[in-house]
Order: structure tokens, then sequence, then C-alpha cells
């Protein structure tokens, strides 16, 4: 009978990933801000965790991550600015494609792995905050466009670093906790 | 917790008695009508609107004073760096000059000041309706109201799931963050960089796999209750539309149609008074 009906959409565990995941963004977004020592821009600890998460899960859920996450911690610090939000949606769901080469469940990572993610996650943060985020800020806000590419610069080179320590650290500390898929033989 | 993070009390107001849906359908539809228009008297109207409506929410200003500050603070705070990197955008958009004082690169037009004082109302007009939204609003009725206006329910329920368990990782965040500190690591400003991102790492990997695991607990939980069986789904927190629901949203739907009419009128989304 389960097998005639199709599920429709999400499956139970992309529901509460997506659920839990974005409840983790918004605190470590509240409560984890590292200064990097120019004014307003913070190492956001949040993307890391949007890798691993996004890396785990797939694009849907990176997507939803990001998009839930980002919009509830502006909400709480006045109102959303959805260009910006987009922008963290569309570098969750960029994460997400990661999924594929990365297969952290597997539980081994390789060296040629680690760099192929962190290859990947420049490109994710140069489209999102170089292209998508001020392009929306020009479009939607009507903002000058050298303010808003600054600003997209600066957000990229730092959640690239931020990605890259964080998001790393995250992925081998995952996988040394998963059991390697040859640790088991047939006698 | 939950609602002393959101702000959400029970107030007896008008406001509070709206459902979410119609809220979340006024939000929405006010942000992206204010987010379009560049008509400075419809971005003033707006303004006084949304404080109005937070008059009437009964909502106190010292409840929402520091996050007021803040988004005025950041809206300044982008207002100098527009002045600083773009000085004649404004003379751009609106196509003329009135030159106010300076010279050269640092020529300041009454058309920059226009300009900039449009983009303040920007930042400040939307402020107010979150507030209202999310201090007036129950969190587990968004989900409800989400679905209604044509979300999925899986992401509405993944929205409330969210919302449910922001209370939970944060107190996990403070236990795991006491604990870590306790064993010496130092997250505040005393430590230097480094020292603050390896602690941060001790606080974040304890985190993580401890929501890891939460997710496996629940997502199970939820499989055993057969949640997904059905292509549709009912919701507790549901509310009927009653006669202040349906004005609420014609009174948004007005707006919106003001709005656009202000587009047409002026031939674009700018209002020029310049010529």
């Amino acid at each position: 009978m389960s097998e005639q009906r199709k599920k429709s959409g999400l499956s139970v565990r992309a529901v509460v990933a997506t659920g839990i995941g974005a409840a983790v963004f918004f605190i470590l977004m509240k409560y984890i801000a590292i200064p990097t020592g120019v004014p307003n821009t913070n190492v956001n600890v949040a993307e890391g965790w949007l890798a691993l998460i996004a890396g785990l899960f797939g694009p849907v859920v990176g997507f939803l991550v990001g998009i839930i996450g980002h919009t509830l911690t502006d909400a709480t610090y006045g109102a959303p600015w959805w260009s910006w939000v987009l922008a963290d949606g569309v570098f969750g769901l960029l994460l997400g494609l990661s999924k594929r080469f990365l297969d952290l469940q597997g539980g081994d990572l390789t060296a040629k792995k680690l760099i192929q993610f962190n290859v990947w996650q420049i490109v994710a943060n140069v489209v999102s905050w170089v292209v998508i985020a001020p392009i929306g800020d020009i479009l939607i806000y009507k903002q000058p466009a050298n303010k808003v590419f600054l600003q997209g610069i600066v957000a990229a080179i730092v959640n690239i670093l931020s990605v890259a320590i964080i998001g790393s650290i995250l992925i081998v500390a995952y996988v040394k906790s998963r059991p390697k898929k040859s640790s088991l033989r047939s006698e | 917790m939950n609602n002393s993070l959101f702000g959400y009390k029970a107030r007896d107001t008008w406001m509070n008695q709206t459902t979410g849906t119609a809220k979340l359908v006024g939000f929405l539809a006010l942000t992206t009508v204010g987010m379009v228009s560049y008509d400075t008297r419809f971005l003033v109207a707006l303004v006084i609107l949304s404080f109005i409506l937070i008059k009437i929410s009964h909502i106190q200003y010292r409840e929402y004073a520091l996050l007021l500050k803040l988004v005025i603070f950041i809206g300044v705070l982008n207002l100098i760096m527009i002045t600083v990197l773009a000085p004649q955008y404004g003379a751009e958009l609106y196509g003329s000059k009135h030159v106010l004082f300076g010279s050269g690169y640092w020529t300041i037009t009454q058309e920059q000041l226009f300009y900039e004082l449009n983009l303040l109302l920007k930042y400040v007009f939307s402020f107010p309706l979150s507030i209202v939204l999310l201090f007036t609003t129950n969190p587990s009725e968004f989900a409800s109201g989400l679905n209604k206006i044509g979300v999925p329910y899986k992401v509405s329920y993944a929205v409330a799931l969210t919302l449910r368990y922001i209370p939970d990782v944060q107190s996990d965040y403070h236990t795991i963050s006491l604990a870590q500190q306790a064993r010496g690591y130092e997250i505040s400003k005393k430590a230097s960089l480094t020292k603050r991102m390896k602690g941060a790492v001790q606080i974040i990997l304890p985190l993580v796999f401890s929501s890891l695991d939460r997710i496996d607990t629940i997502s199970q939980a939820m499989e055993l209750r057969r949640f997904g069986r059905y292509n549709k789904r009912t919701w507790y927190q549901d509310q009927k539309f009653s006669g202040r629901d349906f004005g609420m949203i014609i009174g948004t739907l007005i707006i919106v149609a003001i709005g656009i009419l202000l587009v047409f009128q002026n031939g674009g989304r700018l209002w020029n008074p310049f010529n």
C-alpha cells in the first residue's frame, strides 16, 4: 500500500531538519558573533551551521533553513530585509548541492572532498552576496550600486572565512562521529 | 520563554483578536507596497498608520524602544555610507540638481537629501508592522496562517517547529556555554580573537550534536504518528474569519491599490517634486 501512494513533498526528516536547523541558525545568529574589528561585520557562526545542515540534508532544506532562519533573525531586529533573506536562501540551496559529492553519512572524508567543499562554498558565497543580495537591493530598494556591492563583497569575504573555518570544523567533527562504512567485515 | 523572546503577550485588543492569517496578509502586502513605492507622501502616511497600529495594539513604547533605536541606528549608518560612496545618486535618480552646499565630489544636493529621507522612511515604516505582528500573534497561530495563504503545510509545520524549539535550543546553548566557561573557555570581550574563536567552537560542537540527535528523535516520533500521510492538515490554533478580519484585508487592499495608483500617476516608482 505505502509503495503505491507516492509521498508528496518533503520527507518527515526533512521537515524536522528544517525546523530544528532554523532554530539553531537563529540562536547562533543572535548569541555567537565574533567581531572582526571592522564595524558591523561579524564572523557568522550560523553560516557554518547552515553549511553542515545543507550538506547533510540537501538543497531544499538548505534553502528553507536560510529563508526561515534569516527572516526570524531580521524580524526580531526590526523588519526582514528581503533581498538578503533571499540571498541566504540561495546560499543554503547552493550548499545543499554539495550533499552529493560530500556523502557525509558515508563516514569517510578525504582531503580532496574538503577542498571541493571549500571551493564550492566560495562559489556559493560569491553568487549569494556579490550577485543576488546587491542586485536585490538595487531592484527592490533602489540603492546606489557601489554601496551595495561594497557591502556584498565584505559580507562574502567574512562568510567565506566563517564557512571555511567553522563549516570545515563541523564537517570533520561530524564525519569523525560516524561509523566508517568499511568498519564492519563479514566473517 | 518562547513568548518573551518574540514579545507575544495575550492582550485584550482588537489586534490580538484578529486572526494570524489576516495579519500576515496585511503585513506582507503593506511591506511589499512600501518597498516598491518611492512616493514620499505615501511613505509618510504608511509610517503614521503603522505607529497608530502599534498604539491601538496597546504595545508600550518601552517594549520596543531599544529595537526602534537599533533600526534607526542601522538606517542612519546606511545613509552615511550612501552619502560617502554615492553623493550624486539622488541627482541622478531625479534628473535634476539643486545644489545646497559643497563642491566637486562632495556636492550635496536637495535631491540627495530627499532620496535619503525616502530611504529612512522605508527603514522605519516596516518596523512597527513587524512588531505588531510578532507581539500580537500567538506563535503557533503563525503556522496555520502561513498554511492558509498558500505555503505548503509541511513548510508551515517546519516554521512551527522552529518557533517551538527556539527556547529549547536557547536553553541548551546557555547550559553548554556555562559548562564550557567553567572549564576555562572564554568567549567574552576580554579574550583575544583566537581564544574567542576556540571558545565558540567548543560551544558549537556540543550544540550541533545535540541538535542533530534532536532531529532524529523528533522525526522518529512524527513518523510514528504518521505525519505527512495526507495532503492536507488541520490546525489546532486555526481560527474562523470574522468581520474584523475581512475589514483588515479590505483596508490593506485599499492601501495597496492607492500605492499602485500612485506608481501610475507618477509614471514610475519615484515621486519627483523637483519638476
